[in-house]
């Protein structure tokens, strides 16, 4: 089966987003014994974030944010890319050799239960735990109505 | 003018380990830790995020150790790091309708979808010092009551109501390619889009203080908070190598929609102006100031007349940027010696002058 982009976006996403910890030691297993060559050593630079005056007009630029770029291909023969928010150079390169071996119909199965599933699984805990506070500090208006029971 | 002067670098070396020292403090208090300051002073790292005009929590709470919690130096160190990177790419436009909202409020609709969450916001606090966090010891643990899961009610915004109604000038986008000033000053009359870029990387206190001046009568719109929003929103980017696009993490945002007074357009319509403002990370006080700036500044579009500072854009786009102007009045620390003694020269001429006519007078 021949993963869509859809697919590889997905994976991008959940790598991207992953601690790092989390995905490197989840990971460990995974790609021990397979051979990466580097295509571009992971290399730190700037993304300009673009925003849009109320959110629906004209383009603007914010600002830069740091970000960690990284190319390898495996023994498998798979092209693994990642763009990572940040400076963690680990992080890139074991994303990269992720997305390479996700591309791989039989690893990429394994790996999707082992790695993404798992790391989705905590982000969306996390971010429903963030939710959690947040709605606490939601305002609820009282009518005050005169006169009734 | 000032001339170059050699010597002092034993003095200069010397006065560089003495800052290192005091910047250190007592040697019985323990050091801070960059991630301390990361994560217990973020309000000052979100400010030099916006101001230095790099997303890096861990880059900006590094400037603000080394530069002792001066934030406009600390700024300046960043913008300094930031010209050492290459920018490899730019992102999409980020999509705050899909932020994950940690704070959301309007000052114009008191029932709106999705309702008002406040956040962690100092509103509220009664600005009495708590002596609690001068003793040691953990915040207790969230004692907030068990909040029932709420159906997902998805945020309306606040100007789409009005855009809606008609009762708001659109903003739309005409495709126009985004002004860079990082890469080319502005020239001017300039590009909203340089405006905002600029107003981005304004100083704080100078905007707030613009902001505050069209309050109180210097360029008055007709301000209303109508909607602030906080929270964190996706980055992605279109690398060509792959030609789709990719999530690159997510940043903390602070968004605020001014509603402004109405007025007559060409088309003979009367709707609300607006206007706009964005930072990085929790800076509401900040994109409050930006709002207020942006539309002044928007005065010839309306045809209103130009009198005030907050209006005239390029007395504030050249005069927002802190590095810039801590640069020009700093540089008046450098020798001038030789200018001076020019000054001098002349002054005492003047003044033996002067001297020598009241003697004639007199006689």
């Amino acid at each position: 089966m021949k993963t869509t982009t859809e697919q590889r976006q997905h994976w991008m996403s959940v790598l991207a987003k992953a601690p790092p910890e989390t995905l490197l030691g989840l990971s460990e297993d995974a790609i021990k014994d397979i051979h990466f060559d580097i295509i571009r050593a992971p290399e730190v630079g700037l993304t300009q974030v673009r925003a849009r005056m109320g959110n629906r007009g004209e383009r603007f630029n914010l600002g830069d944010m740091t970000l960690t770029r990284c190319v390898v291909r495996s023994s498998l023969n798979t092209v693994g890319h990642s763009y990572i928010a940040g400076r963690d150079k680990t992080h890139a390169l074991r994303a990269a050799q992720l997305d390479a071996l996700l591309q791989d119909p039989q690893m990429g199965e394994v790996l999707m239960e082992r790695v993404v599933q798992p790391i989705e699984s905590m982000l969306a805990d996390a971010r429903a735990s963030k939710q959690r506070e947040t709605d606490a500090t939601r305002v609820d208006f009282f009518t005050l109505v005169r006169g009734e029971d | 003018m000032y001339v170059a002067v050699k010597g002092g670098e034993k003095a200069i070396r010397s006065a560089h380990e003495l800052l290192a020292r005091r910047r250190r403090g007592r040697q019985d208090v323990p050091e801070l830790e960059v991630s301390q300051v990361e994560e217990q002073l973020s309000l000052a790292v979100d400010r030099v995020m916006t101001e230095g005009s790099v997303y890096d929590r861990e880059l900006a709470a590094l400037a603000i150790k080394q530069a002792a919690g001066d934030l406009v130096e600390a700024i300046f160190l960043l913008r300094a790091y930031r010209t050492t990177l290459n920018r490899f790419y730019s992102s999409e436009p980020i999509d705050t309708d899909a932020m994950e909202v940690e704070r959301r409020i309007s000052a114009t609709y008191k029932d709106l979808p999705g309702g008002q969450v406040l956040g962690p916001t100092f509103d509220y606090t009664h600005r009495l010092l708590d002596f609690a966090l001068l003793a040691e010891g953990e915040v207790e643990a969230s004692n907030t009551e068990a909040v029932e899961a709420r159906v997902d009610e998805a945020m309306a915004r606040v100007s789409q109501l009005l855009e809606r109604e008609g009762l708001m000038v659109n903003e739309a986008d005409s495709g126009a390619e985004p002004a860079d000033i990082t890469r080319e000053p502005p020239t001017y009359p300039c590009d909203r889009s340089a405006r905002m870029q600029a107003l981005v990387r304004g100083d704080e206190g100078f905007l707030l203080a613009l902001g505050y001046s069209t309050q109180r009568g210097y360029g008055r719109n007709h301000p209303f908070a109508g909607e602030i929003r906080i929270g964190e929103v996706g980055v992605s980017i279109v690398p060509e190598e792959l030609g789709f696009e990719v999530e690159i993490g997510a940043i903390q945002v602070s968004e605020c929609e001014m509603v402004n007074g109405f007025t007559r357009l060409e088309g003979g319509e009367v709707k609300f102006t607006r206007g706009y403002g964005l930072g990085f990370g929790q800076c509401e006080r900040k994109v409050m100031a930006m709002a207020l700036v942006d539309r002044a500044l928007q005065a010839a579009e309306y045809d209103e007349e130009i009198k005030s500072p907050a209006q005239q854009e390029e007395f504030v786009l050249s005069h927002c940027d802190n590095v810039e102007a801590a640069g020009f009045v700093s540089h008046l620390k450098l020798p001038h010696y030789v200018d001076f003694q020019s000054e001098l020269e002349l002054i005492r001429r003047i003044r033996t002058a002067d001297a020598a006519d009241n003697e004639e007078d007199r006689s």
